[in-house]
């Protein structure tokens, strides 16, 4: 038995990234490479993500909560700093995690549900407006066609990390190192310049 | 400090099985259990292997601990339904080797049939549990069970969630154990559970289970945390850590080890409070015991019973307690109304497709079973009748087939047919325990049709290997079982392989089968596409041709959009399987 009678208040000064997308998206290496930037910097962190079943083409999303002492794995709602969507409608669905003074960074992507291939259910067409008129700071981007321009599409989430690490104190140096020791080796370059680009871009605006 | 390292939970029980000195692992792969062996076979120095089903996996697990050397099994809360029997004779028989069975339960049914509550598996059978709360844990608790095993002479269960499973967090591994193998020794008074054995052994577990509870009320890792106020909440694994945020300040009695309970520390320190809660994810398992000791807790009165907990739901469970605590609930408007949802489906070229939308047509009772096929349930395909676990659809489907036959009189002889019946798995699931349901239906006479879905992996979980593949856990060619074969030595003469891309065969050979007075099996044959990655010429539709029918729609391929009345393909999603253009009447889906 041992007596914590000092403990660190967790949870106080946690900052939370929620990721949003579709099965096979590729949100878990884009959360793992987001927390193991943090952890570069020094930060504890803790993330939570989604396997199974419910990778099959079906809703997901990932977790990242870093700060002095993190909690919970799971982001309360109401209190993530930023939402990144890899999905227009995944970003819509999930926008309750998000803070009121949190931003959306996501890409214009579509990736049609069942219920919309079969006709039977809208597409949110207006998500876009939706997402901006909420959160006015939000970005939205094409993100698999700058990845495109930068050398690989499928890069297209690295470019939304390289938008959100504007907000974020790890260095540029940081990140790459993570990008290099986590992409498989011939990806790397690609992510690499989908980085870069997704931070100016950022910067610019 | 030595480095410290982001790691799921199950990859920090895998390093610390490693650093505990584990030699011998055995799974059979289940979400959300699966990385812990699929990291672990990836180290230097140890053995692992995917097994048929959890039983064997169990059973050999227990042999390497007989053999002297430290052990681990893996295994989702439902695998542990299937190696309930050697857990329960296990504890009699103990240990040489450390034998810990992590076995990790699903709340919210992330990925499984039900959310059993496996913490009563470890009460039920006299065995010690341990419950991380975080992947420090996970690893700190994991190196604790080898020696509390070897200690107590018992298996240990490390009992795991999904959030403790698939949550990273850091971890720091310490200084790695390499224990010297147990010489072997014969004791069959120990290890021969004949009645006149077994009593001699219950015994001997009931006097364990006192000492271990003394343990349970020492042990290190079970926390007081002294704050502010009257109350004090009792909590466990990832509960924890949603009461941290939920009632912040709040006193917290964290309890690690949660078989045996103990029922010392819990009355010691909760005497202070007047007010006591307690926070855990499903059942009210340490609630029961609490409520025991005379200390009146509010528990399941607040917290959910069913689905998963979070910070949300922990906090609304006792407003007074948030309000006491300042907890701030901020505004969180929901946006969802109206959205399409977004089911998981069968990928586009699933070979699954071709055979269920054949099937489906058939009109007979679909028994069906546990893998991606279970996504067929939905419409349009809704090709599922019943699922209950692993294995089942054969089973059911020989009940079935008979209770019909039991309901038809004499006269009525024309009403067979409409109720024939098919069993559908897959080939891991028929592995695993789908064989001893196929000698039931040779031996009793069963006269319907079992459909196998040779997809050659284990697709749901990850691509695992199984005795069907031809490869072990680390790609080594073995043998494979050849499923025609062994249907054929059970006494099944009827037995067809079928392309499930070719739907014209399918559906011959299934009404060819299904009419048959015999048993039958049809083999369905074809790869998974996800994991193969094979490609051929995407298929498009002829406007000229196309009258926007709309049966291509009714196969639910990713792959087909349908936009007002017009139905097109996506190229970039379309694999070429070409199940769709056989659905079509007017031939207007092409290739290019």
């Amino acid at each position: 038995m041992s007596d914590q009678s000092d403990t660190v208040e967790s949870g106080k000064a946690t900052r939370s990234v929620v990721l949003a997308g579709v099965g096979g998206q590729g949100t878990i290496l884009a959360a793992n490479l987001l927390a193991n930037a943090l952890v570069a910097h020094g930060y504890d962190v803790k993330t939570s993500e989604v396997h199974g079943m419910a990778q099959r083409g079906g809703s997901v999303i990932s977790m990242v909560r870093f700060g002095d002492v993190v909690a919970s794995p799971l982001v309360p709602m109401g209190e993530a700093d930023a939402l990144l969507g890899t999905e227009l409608l995944e970003t819509l669905r999930n926008l309750e995690f998000l803070a009121a003074q949190g931003k959306v960074i996501a890409s214009r992507t579509r990736v049609d549900p069942l219920p919309v291939l079969q006709g039977t259910s809208e597409y949110p067409t207006d998500a876009e407006e939706r997402i901006i008129s909420l959160w006015p700071d939000s970005i939205i981007v094409d993100a698999p066609a700058i990845a495109a321009e930068a050398g690989d599409a499928r890069a297209a989430n690295t470019v939304l990390l390289g938008i959100l690490s504007l907000a974020l104190p790890v260095g540029v140096d940081e990140w790459l190192a993570v990008i290099e020791k986590l992409v498989k080796a011939k990806a790397v370059e690609a992510n690499r310049n989908a980085f870069l680009v997704g931070r100016e871009l950022s910067e610019n605006r | 400090m030595a480095e410290r390292k982001l790691m799921t939970g199950n990859e920090a029980v895998a390093m610390a099985a490693l650093d505990a000195g584990v030699l011998f692992a055995s799974a059979y792969p289940g979400t959300p259990s699966t990385e812990i062996l699929e990291v672990f076979s990836r180290q230097e120095g140890v053995y692992a292997e995917w097994a048929p089903n959890e039983k064997v996996a169990l059973e050999a697990v227990v042999g390497a601990s007989l053999g002297g050397v430290r052990s681990l099994a893996a295994m989702k809360h439902v695998g542990l339904n299937v190696a309930a029997d050697p857990w329960f004779t296990l504890p009699y028989i103990g240990v040489s080797g450390g034998l810990v069975v992590a076995n990790a339960d699903d709340p919210g049914m992330h990925s499984s049939q039900n959310e059993q509550d496996n913490r009563y598996y470890a009460k039920a059978a006299k065995v010690p549990m341990l419950e991380p709360s975080d992947s420090q844990e996970a690893y700190d608790l994991t190196r604790e069970a080898y020696r509390m095993s070897e200690r107590y002479d018992t298996p240990v269960m490390l009992r795991l969630t999904t959030r403790v499973c698939h949550s990273r967090s850091l971890v720091e591994r310490a200084a790695p154990e390499r224990p010297a193998r147990v010489p072997y020794a014969k004791d069959e008074v120990k290890r021969v559970m004949i009645p006149g054995h077994a009593r001699l052994r219950h015994p001997i577990m009931v006097e364990r289970l006192a000492e271990m509870e003394e343990h349970s009320n020492e042990f290190s890792f079970q926390r007081t945390e002294r704050g502010a106020g009257d109350a004090v909440v009792i909590t466990a694994g990832v509960a924890y850590q949603y009461v941290k945020e939920a009632f912040p300040g709040v006193s917290i009695l964290k309890l690690a080890m949660t078989n045996p309970m103990p029922r010392g520390l819990i009355s010691e320190f909760c005497e202070q409070f007047s007010d006591v809660y307690v926070v855990e994810e499903l059942e009210p398992y340490m609630e029961e015991t609490v409520a025991s000791l005379g200390l009146y807790p509010k528990g399941k009165s607040g917290v959910p019973r069913v689905g998963e907990l979070n910070v949300d739901n922990v906090r609304d469970a006792f407003p007074e307690l948030a309000k006491a605590t300042g907890s701030y609930t901020p505004s969180h408007p929901s946006h969802v109304e109206g959205l399409p949802a977004r089911p998981p489906i069968l990928c586009a070229g699933c070979p699954h497709r071709g055979i269920m939308y054949a099937l489906a047509r058939q009109k007979a009772i679909i028994a069906g079973d546990i893998g991606c096929y279970t996504l067929s349930v939905l419409p349009p395909l809704s090709a599922h009748d019943c699922q209950v676990c692993m294995g089942a659809s054969v089973t059911m489907g020989h009940g079935l087939e008979k209770a019909m036959e039991l309901e038809l009189g004499e006269s009525e002889e024309e009403e067979r047919g409409t109720h024939m019946v098919v069993s559908v798995l897959g080939d891991s699931t028929f592995f695993h325990s789908g064989v001893t349901g196929l000698m039931e239906m040779a031996y009793n006479r069963g006269r319907y049709t079992v459909v196998i879905l040779d997809n050659r992996t284990t697709a749901m979980t990850g691509f695992q290997d199984h005795p069907g593949t031809g490869m072990t856990l680390q790609g080594e060619p073995t043998v494979t079982v050849d499923i025609e074969m062994l249907a054929r030595s059970l006494g099944i003469e009827n037995v067809r392989v079928v392309d499930p891309y070719d739907l014209e065969q399918c559906s011959s050979v299934l009404s060819e089968e299904m009419n048959r007075d015999a048993p039958s099996v049809i083999i369905s044959r074809r790869a998974c596409v996800l994991r193969e990655k094979t490609r051929r010429e995407p298929y498009a539709i002829s406007r000229e041709e196309c009258n926007d029918c709309g049966l291509c729609m009714r196969i639910a391929c990713p792959a087909l959009v349908k936009r007002g009345e017009e139905v097109t393909i996506l190229a970039d999603a379309c694999t070429g399987c070409g199940v769709c253009a056989q659905v079509c009447r007017r031939e207007a889906i092409k290739v290019g």
